[in-house]
């Protein structure tokens, strides 16, 4: 029984998580997007189109942020072999996969109105395709085993070598010339925009990460609900 | 309210972001909150079934199986 006490643990805590997530995400949703449409201000350059940042820049960092979050499961799971790292990694998957192709979606609805064109083959936009591909190949890779542990194993060695693209990504477009405009949030001054148009934009990061942190706590009760499914079934079936 | 949803032009590019977005987002929660409950309906019913057989087996111990799902 004691390889249960840290699962059970775990859904003592998600119960009483999960709907301050869920809250904390309408509230943030509600104020971010009153304030990305009626308090920010239209860009000098870019007119209203630079609101498209306020859902492209969350959706591109809990992109990243996801896939992290993913690689440190997967290192866990394949270190201490810790039953929830698995779990914690499996139900990141499609949650980071979703944000990533909405940032390529979005980035590619503000390029064609900004640069003129929907796509081009620069770095940080090539890098981020690439981060979708890992998702997928990640997700296919779970699936493609009929022994689970070894799906697991070859899936979690994937999102570890994989990593390798995030820091990549984030300075892509300081290591080549890219028509992806530079960092202007998370540098070594500071961040470079206006308190009008940064406020909302963190206020959306933040409801994008609480989002991810209801979804994630719901797919891991699934998770380990359908995990114990299975235990019963091969019961059922042994006549144990 | 026509210059709100024309959003000087762009009106196009900015609310198929947003629109695009909340489709996925939603999809995404609702299809995960979904297969939470379909899951606990399976595993209910699965123990709910395979209850007299465990309890067959531990006669002594009227231990019932506590639900934490």
């Amino acid at each position: 029984m004691h390889r249960f006490a840290n699962p059970t643990r775990f859904l003592r805590i998600a119960a009483v998580v999960q709907p301050w997530a869920m809250w904390l995400t309408v509230i943030l949703f509600g104020v971010g997007l009153y304030m990305s449409f009626f308090t920010s201000p239209p860009d000098y350059q870019q007119g209203e189109s630079v609101r498209i940042m306020y859902v492209h820049v969350p959706a591109a960092w809990m992109g990243m942020f996801c896939y992290a979050a993913m690689a440190i499961a997967s290192a866990v799971s394949l270190i201490w072999k810790h039953p929830l790292a698995d779990v914690a990694g499996k139900a990141t998957a499609p949650v980071g996969a979703a944000f990533t192709f909405l940032s390529l979606v979005t980035g590619s609805l503000w390029g064609k109105p900004m640069w003129g064109t929907w796509w081009v083959w620069d770095a940080r936009l090539t890098s981020m395709l690439i981060l979708l591909f890992l998702y997928i190949g990640y997700m296919a890779l779970q699936g493609a085993f009929d022994d689970r542990a070894r799906g697991a194993k070859a899936s979690a060695i994937l999102a570890l070598v994989g990593a390798v693209n995030l820091p990549i990504i984030k300075f892509s477009v300081t290591w080549w010339n890219s028509l992806h405009q530079g960092s202007s949030v998370i540098t070594m001054e500071g961040p470079k925009m206006d308190a009008s148009m940064l406020w909302p934009l963190l206020l959306m990061a933040f409801a994008f990460k609480t989002y991810y942190v209801w979804v994630l706590l719901v797919r891991m009760r699934q998770e380990m609900t359908a995990n114990k499914v299975r235990i019963l079934r091969l019961k059922q079936a042994h006549g144990v | 309210m026509q210059d709100f949803f024309s959003m000087g032009g762009y009106g196009t590019y900015v609310w198929a972001s947003y629109g695009l977005t909340a489709l996925v987002m939603l999809a995404l929660l609702v299809s995960s909150i979904r297969s939470l409950k379909s899951t606990e309906a399976t595993f209910a019913r699965l123990k709910q079934a395979m209850a007299p057989i465990e309890n067959q087996k531990e006669q002594k111990t009227e231990i019932p199986n506590g639900d934490e799902a």
